[in-house]
C-alpha cells in the first residue's frame, strides 16, 4: 500500500473515530485509538495538526470543546453527527432529473467538480437508475469559463477584495481594485459587480477583460455587500436602453426575411418602388438597427427616420472607404 | 473549502471520494465497478484500491467486528459489496461551492422558456436550500441570465420530439443567404448556450449533422414518424465552442478597429495578432463569403479585408450597391 494510501487510511479512521463519539476525545486518546500515527511525540503533533488542516479543508466540521466546562479540562475533538451529515433530502424521480441537468450545466466551467461531488451526495440517497432520461438529451452550457471565473467567484464566496489588470473596450490597460459583491452571466459571458475603489463607486466588470490573475488584497469578510443591491439591474443597465422606436425600412420582394420577422404588422408595397415593400421595425439601438439593414446589401435600405437613414448611408461609405484603403 | 484536493491521487482527494463513494455504494449493493468509476470519474483500478483502503478503515479498535467489510473477491470480479459502515453511511454536508453550484444552475434552467419542467426545477430549489442549510442561506451571489431569444413554442416541440423519439419539420432562416428552407430533421440533443437554444439533429435535406439556432426555426412540426438518427451521425464534442469551423474553409484576413474589439469575442478565430496603434489584425475560417461580406458590411469603416482579395472586391461591390439602393449616389454601379 502507497504512503498516500496509508494517510487515507489514517484519515478515513480518524473521521470515523471522530464521529463515533460522543465525549470530547483527547489528542492522546486519538493517538491511542486511531491507527497509523508515530510512535514519537513531535511527529505525532505534526502529523495530526496537518490531518486536522484537510478535515477542514473538506468542510469536515471538527469540533473543539471540553467535557466539563466547570473544570480547565484539556481540549479534546470531536465531530457531531448531525453537523457532518446531509440532512435527509427525498427528491423526486423528476426532481433528481432536474438536479442531473443542473450539474451538467457547469461541465465544461470551473464548477464541474463541485456540482459533480453534489450530484453524488444527492444520488447516494436515491438509488436506481438515474431517471428522467428525457433530460439526457438537452446540454445546458449557459455559460463558458472565462480564466478570471474561478478567482472572483472565490472571492465573492469569501468576501474577500481583488485586483486584476483589466483591459477596457478600446484596448487600453489599467490596475483595478475591486471590491466584489456578486457575478452575473449574461449573454453567455460573466460580469463582475461591486464597489470599483478607483473609481469610488459602483462598477460592472467584464470578467474575460480581465488579463492576468486575480489578486486578493485583503482578509476575507471585509467586503459588505449593501442588503438590497440588485445585481442583475447593474448588468442590464451597461445595454443602451433607449426608448422604443420604429423605423421605416424598405427590402427587395422575396428578401430580408430577418427583417420581415421582426416587423410589425403585414408588409405592405411601396408605391415608390416597384418590386419592393415597406416594413415598420420596432428598435431601441440604432447601432443594432443598422447591424441589421446593411448586412442586406441593395435588398434593404432605411427609409426613416432620418438618423437612421443617415447612419445607415455612413456605414456602407465606411465600408467602401476601408475596402478602398486595401487597394 | 473544498476542491483543495491536491491532486487526484493524492489521500486528501481519496478521502473527500470515499466518504461519497461508501454511502453511494451501501445504497446500491452489488453495483458494478464500471459504473461506480463511471459516476466517480476516476478508472477501475482507483476504484479497486480506494475499496482496498476502506478494507482496513473502522472503529477503534480495528477488531474484526469493527473493520468496514469489503467483499474484496466480489470486487475484483466487478461487483462492488461493502457493509458494517454505519458511521459513514450518510455524505458529508453539501459544501457552499457545490450548494451553489447546483442551485444556480436550477434558478437559470427555472427561466429557459418552454423547458416545461419549471415545477420540478422549483420543488427542486427549495428542497436543496433546506439540505444545504447554512450553504446557501440568503441571496445567491450568482445569477445566470437566460435570453428569452426564441419561441417557447419551439423549444417545447424540439423537446417533445427528443422525448418521444420523434422526427421534426422545420422551416429555418438562414441570414447570410437570406433564405429560409424547410427540412426534415432527426433530433439528436437541445442544446442552450449563453445565447439561446441550438437543435442538433440529422438533417434530412443536407444528410449530415446540423445546428439549428432555435430563434431561426419560423415553423416546427413534430411528425408522427420515429427519429431516425444514422449510426455515423457524432454529437460535436460541447469542449470546443459550438460553431468550430471546419479546415477546408475559406482563411479570411481581417484588420479591426479598436471598436471592432467585440468580434474576437464572439466568433473564432484562428489568429489574434495586435497592432502597434491597438488595431488588431486577425484571420478566421468561414464556409460561405457571403457570411463574411455580412459581417463586413457590419462592421463599416471599422473593418477592412486584406485577403483573399476577391472578398474585399465582394465588400466593396456589395456596398457600393446598397448605397446605391438609397439613390443618392450616382456613380454607384447598379445593384446586381
Amino acid at each position: 500500500m502507497t504512503v498516500a494510501a496509508r494517510r487515507t487510511e489514517r484519515l478515513l479512521n480518524l473521521v470515523i473515530c471522530l464521529l463515533s463519539t460522543r465525549r470530547y476525545l483527547s489528542k492522546e486518546e486519538i493517538r491511542r485509538s486511531v491507527e497509523g500515527y508515530s510512535e514519537g511525540q513531535e511527529a505525532f503533533e505534526r502529523a495530526f495538526e496537518r490531518d486536522k488542516e484537510e478535515l477542514r479543508e473538506l468542510g469536515i466540521p471538527l469540533e473543539i470543546g471540553s467535557n466539563d466546562p466547570l473544570f480547565d479540562d484539556e481540549t479534546g475533538y470531536r465531530i457531531r453527527r448531525d453537523a457532518y451529515e446531509l440532512p435527509p433530502i427525498s427528491l423526486s424521480p423528476d426532481e433528481m432529473a432536474v438536479m442531473g441537468l443542473a450539474a451538467r450545466f457547469w461541465q465544461q466551467a470551473s464548477l464541474a467538480e463541485a456540482s459533480s461531488r453534489a450530484l453524488l451526495k444527492l444520488k447516494a440517497q436515491h438509488p436506481g437508475d438515474p431517471a428522467g432520461a428525457d433530460l439526457l438529451g438537452i446540454e445546458p452550457r449557459l455559460v463558458r469559463d472565462e480564466p478570471g471565473f474561478e478567482g472572483l467567484w472565490k472571492a465573492v464566496r469569501e468576501r474577500r477584495a481583488v485586483e486584476f489588470d483589466y483591459r477596457t473596450r478600446d484596448g487600453s490597460q489599467s490596475r483595478r481594485h475591486l471590491e466584489p459583491w456578486g457575478m452575473v452571466a449574461w449573454h453567455g459571458r460573466w460580469y463582475a459587480v461591486g464597489h470599483d475603489r478607483d473609481r469610488d463607486d459602483v462598477r460592472v466588470f467584464r470578467v474575460g477583460r480581465i488579463t492576468g490573475q486575480i489578486d486578493p488584497t485583503g482578509p476575507a469578510g471585509a467586503v459588505d455587500v449593501p442588503a438590497d443591491v440588485d445585481l442583475r439591474g447593474m448588468v442590464h443597465s451597461l445595454e443602451a436602453s433607449n426608448p422604443p422606436s420604429t423605423a421605416q425600412i424598405r427590402v427587395a420582394d422575396g428578401t430580408g426575411g430577418g427583417l420581415r420577422r421582426q416587423a410589425l404588422g403585414e408588409p405592405g408595397p411601396d408605391p415608390a418602388h416597384e418590386g419592393w415593400v415597406l416594413l415598420e421595425v420596432p428598435f431601441r439601438d440604432l447601432a443594432a438597427l443598422v447591424d441589421d439593414v446593411v448586412g442586406y446589401g441593395p435588398n434593404a435600405v432605411v427609409v426613416g427616420p432620418p438618423e437612421a437613414r443617415r447612419a445607415a448611408r455612413d456605414r456602407l461609405l465606411g465600408a467602401i472607404a476601408a475596402s478602398g484603403a486595401s487597394a | 473549502m473544498t476542491g483543495g484536493a491536491r491532486g487526484v491521487g493524492g489521500a486528501q482527494a481519496q478521502l473527500q471520494r470515499l466518504l461519497s463513494l461508501v454511502p453511494y455504494v451501501l445504497a446500491r449493493p452489488g453495483v458494478a465497478v464500471r459504473d461506480v468509476a463511471r459516476e466517480f470519474g476516476v478508472s477501475e483500478a482507483q476504484v479497486l484500491r480506494d475499496l482496498n483502503v476502506l478494507w482496513f478503515c473502522g472503529l477503534p479498535g480495528l477488531l474484526p467486528g469493527d473493520l468496514i467489510e469489503v467483499d474484496m473477491d466480489a470486487a475484483v470480479g466487478g461487483r462492488v459489496h461493502v457493509s458494517n459502515a454505519e458511521a459513514i453511511a450518510r455524505p458529508l454536508r453539501l459544501q457552499v461551492d457545490e450548494a451553489l453550484a447546483l442551485l444556480v444552475a436550477l434558478r437559470a434552467l427555472a427561466e429557459v422558456p418552454g423547458l416545461e419542467d419549471r415545477d420540478a426545477l422549483g420543488r427542486a430549489v427549495a428542497k436543496l436550500e433546506r439540505a444545504a442549510g447554512e450553504a446557501a442561506t440568503g441571496d445567491l451571489p450568482v445569477a445566470v441570465e437566460v435570453p428569452p431569444r426564441e419561441q417557447a413554442g419551439t423549444t417545447a416541440a424540439v423537446r417533445t420530439a427528443l422525448a418521444t423519439g420523434r422526427r421534426l419539420h422545420i422551416a429555418y432562416y438562414v441570414p447570410h443567404r437570406d433564405e429560409t428552407t424547410e427540412r426534415d430533421v432527426e433530433p439528436m440533443r437541445l442544446l442552450l448556450d449563453g445565447q439561446g437554444g441550438y437543435l442538433e439533429g440529422w438533417c434530412r435535406r443536407a444528410e449530415g449533422v446540423r445546428l439549428f439556432r432555435l430563434d431561426r426555426i419560423t415553423s416546427v412540426e413534430v411528425l408522427d414518424l420515429p427519429a431516425d438518427v444514422p449510426a455515423e451521425a457524432r454529437s460535436r464534442d460541447m469542449a470546443d465552442t459550438l460553431f468550430s469551423p471546419s479546415p477546408d474553409d475559406m482563411l479570411v484576413t481581417l484588420e479591426l478597429a479598436p471598436t471592432a474589439r467585440w468580434v474576437t469575442e464572439t466568433y473564432p478565430l484562428e489568429t489574434v495578432e495586435e497592432l502597434p496603434d491597438g488595431r488588431l489584425l486577425v484571420r478566421l475560417r468561414t464556409a460561405d463569403s457571403r457570411w463574411l461580406v455580412r459581417l463586413a458590411l457590419r462592421l463599416g469603416a471599422e473593418a477592412r479585408v486584406l485577403d483573399p482579395p476577391e472578398v474585399a472586391e465582394q465588400v466593396e461591390l456589395v456596398a457600393r450597391a446598397a448605397l446605391a439602393a438609397y439613390g443618392d449616389v450616382a456613380d454607384a454601379p447598379a445593384a446586381g
